[in-house]
C-alpha cells in the first residue's frame, strides 16, 4: 500500500480552517485579505492576527498551513508581493504555494530555507516544466492544472522528484489555469491581474417572472428557469447562442469529484488531493472534507475492498456546482 | 441545539404564507435586528467589514411564512425599517427550512444558491461581504453535523 496522500483543505476564514483541521485536513490552505491570492473577494480570508491564530490552531494539532500566493505582481507593486511573501514567511506558514516565476526566484533567494510549492496557476504540465522550477527554485510540490489524464499525471511522477499534488473535488472552470482571460473580457478584471474571477461589483442577478438572469458588466450570461440549477456568474459557463443554438458553449456548471478513482490516484504515488473552495462557506468545507477523510481512510484497508459509499456520493453531489459531477480530464482518452 | 439534530428541508402549507402576508411585519424586523445587534455586543461580527454596511437597506423575506423584515445598519447599530419608500440594496429570499440550515451551518450559502432555495438579488458584492461576514463569525458552539452515512 503506497502512502496516503495528503488532504489539503480550503480555508476562506478561521472558522473554516478550525473544521478542516477538526474534520480530517492534513493541511489547509488559504491566502491574505489582498490581491495577492486568486480568491480576492470582498470579506474573505485572513489578516495577520486571524492567520496567526489559524496557524497556531493548526500546528497545535500536528497539521500544515499552505498559503496561497498565486497571483502575478502587477506593474509597479512588485513590493506588494515581495512583502506577502516575507510575511508568509514570519507567521510560519509550513510553504508558499507560488505562480509567477520571478516570486518563485524571490522567494527562493530571500528566503532559501522555505518551503515553496508551485501553483496550478503557474501552468506546468509537464515535469519538464516542473524540473525546471525545482533545479532553478528548489520546489518541493507542484499542483497540476486539471487538463491532464490520469496516464499523463503517472507519466509526470515517474519522471520527477517532486511531490505532486492533484485536485480531488470541486468547481471546475474553463482550466486555462494562470492563462485565462475570460473574465478581463467582460469586465476588465482577472484573477492574474486582481485576484478575482468575475469580481462580485460586476454580477447583477435578475429576477425576472419564471426566470434568473446573470449578467457580468452587462453581458448576459445565463437565463435559469425556477427549477434549473445555478452557476457561478463565469463568461466559461455562460450559455451562448452559437448559429442559432443556445447551450454551454464552453463548459458546463459542474464539479470534479474523483471518488470513484481514488485508488489508481493513490497507486500512482500522488502526493497530495487538493479540494477546491476558499470562496465557499465552513459548512461546505466541513462536508467535504470529512467525507474526502472517510474514503481516503477506507483505502487504508486496502484498495481492493474499497468502494464508494453512496452516502459519499449523496454529501458531494449535494454540494456541487449545477449539481453535476464529473471525472473531468482523469478519465478522457486524449493524449 | 442537540448535537445530531438535523433540521430538515420542508416547505410550510402555501395557507400560511397567505395569512403571513396579513400580518403587520414589524415583528419579524425586531426580533431580526435584536438577533443582529446581540451579535454585535458580542463582537463576533468584523469591524473591519461592519463599514460596507453603513445606510443600506436590506430586505429578508420568508417565502412560506409571508414574513418580510427590512433593516438597515446606521451609526454602529442594525435599525428595523418600516417604513420602506425604495428598493432595498441587497434582498434574500427563502423558505424557512433553508434560513434556518443556514444558521445552523447545516447548508452552506452557495450550494442552497445553486440549487435555487435561496435568492440573492441587489447589490451582489453587498451579498458577498455580508455572506462572508457571517462565514467569519465564530459562534460560541458551533452545533456537530451528523456524519455521512451514520
Amino acid at each position: 500500500m503506497p502512502q496516503l496522500p495528503d488532504l489539503v483543505c480550503p480555508a476562506g476564514s478561521l472558522p473554516a480552517l478550525k473544521t478542516a483541521v477538526d474534520n480530517g485536513a492534513d493541511a489547509v490552505y488559504l491566502g491574505f485579505k489582498n490581491d495577492t491570492n486568486a480568491r480576492n473577494f470582498a470579506g474573505l480570508n485572513f489578516d495577520p492576527k486571524t492567520m496567526g491564530d489559524g496557524v497556531r490552531y493548526a500546528h497545535a494539532r500536528g497539521r500544515e498551513v499552505l498559503l496561497a500566493i498565486n497571483t502575478f505582481p502587477q506593474a509597479g507593486r512588485v513590493g506588494d508581493w515581495h512583502k506577502a511573501v516575507d510575511a508568509a514567511v514570519d507567521l510560519g506558514v509550513d510553504a508558499i504555494i507560488l505562480a509567477d516565476v520571478g516570486l518563485l526566484d524571490y522567494a527562493s533567494r530571500r528566503h532559501p530555507q522555505q518551503r515553496l510549492h508551485l501553483s496550478v496557476q503557474g501552468s506546468a504540465t509537464s515535469y519538464e516544466a516542473i524540473n525546471f522550477c525545482r533545479r532553478e527554485f528548489g520546489i518541493r510540490r507542484a499542483v497540476l492544472p486539471r487538463v491532464l489524464t490520469l496516464a499523463q499525471v503517472e507519466n509526470v511522477i515517474r519522471n520527477t522528484d517532486v511531490e505532486i499534488e492533484v485536485f480531488g473535488f470541486g468547481s471546475l472552470c474553463v482550466m486555462n489555469e494562470g492563462r485565462c482571460w475570460l473574465s478581463s473580457y467582460a469586465c476588465g478584471e482577472s484573477p492574474n491581474t486582481v485576484g478575482a474571477c468575475s469580481p462580485a461589483k460586476y454580477v447583477k442577478w435578475d429576477k425576472q417572472p419564471g426566470a434568473m438572469e446573470t449578467r457580468l458588466n452587462g453581458i448576459l450570461i445565463d437565463r435559469f428557469g425556477d427549477s434549473e440549477p445555478a452557476g457561478y456568474p463565469t463568461l466559461c459557463k455562460g450559455r451562448f447562442d452559437v448559429r442559432g443554438e443556445t447551450y454551454y458553449a464552453l463548459e458546463e456548471p459542474t464539479s470534479l469529484n474523483v471518488l470513484e478513482i481514488l485508488p489508481e490516484i493513490v497507486k500512482i504515488g500522488v502526493r497530495a488531493i487538493k479540494v477546491e473552495g476558499r470562496q465557499r462557506s465552513p459548512t461546505y468545507v466541513t462536508q467535504v472534507t470529512r467525507t474526502l477523510r472517510a474514503a481516503l481512510d477506507a483505502l487504508r484497508d486496502g484498495a481492493e475492498r474499497y468502494h464508494v459509499k453512496p452516502a459519499w456520493q449523496a454529501e458531494l453531489a449535494k454540494v456541487s456546482e449545477g449539481n453535476q459531477a464529473t471525472l473531468g480530464a482523469y478519465n478522457r482518452p486524449w493524449r | 441545539m442537540s448535537p445530531h439534530f438535523v433540521i430538515p428541508r420542508f416547505r410550510l402549507p402555501a395557507l400560511i404564507a397567505e395569512i403571513g402576508h396579513k400580518l403587520p411585519q414589524w415583528p419579524h424586523s425586531l426580533a431580526l435586528v435584536t438577533a443582529l445587534n446581540a451579535a454585535l455586543k458580542l463582537k463576533l461580527l468584523p469591524e473591519s467589514e461592519l463599514g460596507a454596511l453603513e445606510d443600506k437597506l436590506f430586505r429578508v423575506s420568508v417565502l412560506d411564512t409571508g414574513g418580510v423584515a427590512h433593516y438597515t445598519f446606521r451609526n454602529g447599530l442594525f435599525r428595523p425599517v418600516f417604513s420602506v419608500q425604495r428598493e432595498p440594496d441587497l434582498a434574500f429570499a427563502a423558505n424557512l427550512s433553508a434560513y434556518l440550515q443556514l444558521l445552523a451551518r447545516q447548508e452552506d450559502p452557495d450550494t442552497l444558491f445553486f440549487n435555487r432555495e435561496l435568492e440573492i438579488t441587489g447589490d451582489t458584492e453587498l451579498g458577498l461581504i455580508v455572506k462572508n461576514m457571517l462565514d467569519a463569525v465564530e459562534w460560541p458552539t458551533l452545533p456537530r453535523l451528523p456524519l455521512p452515512g451514520n
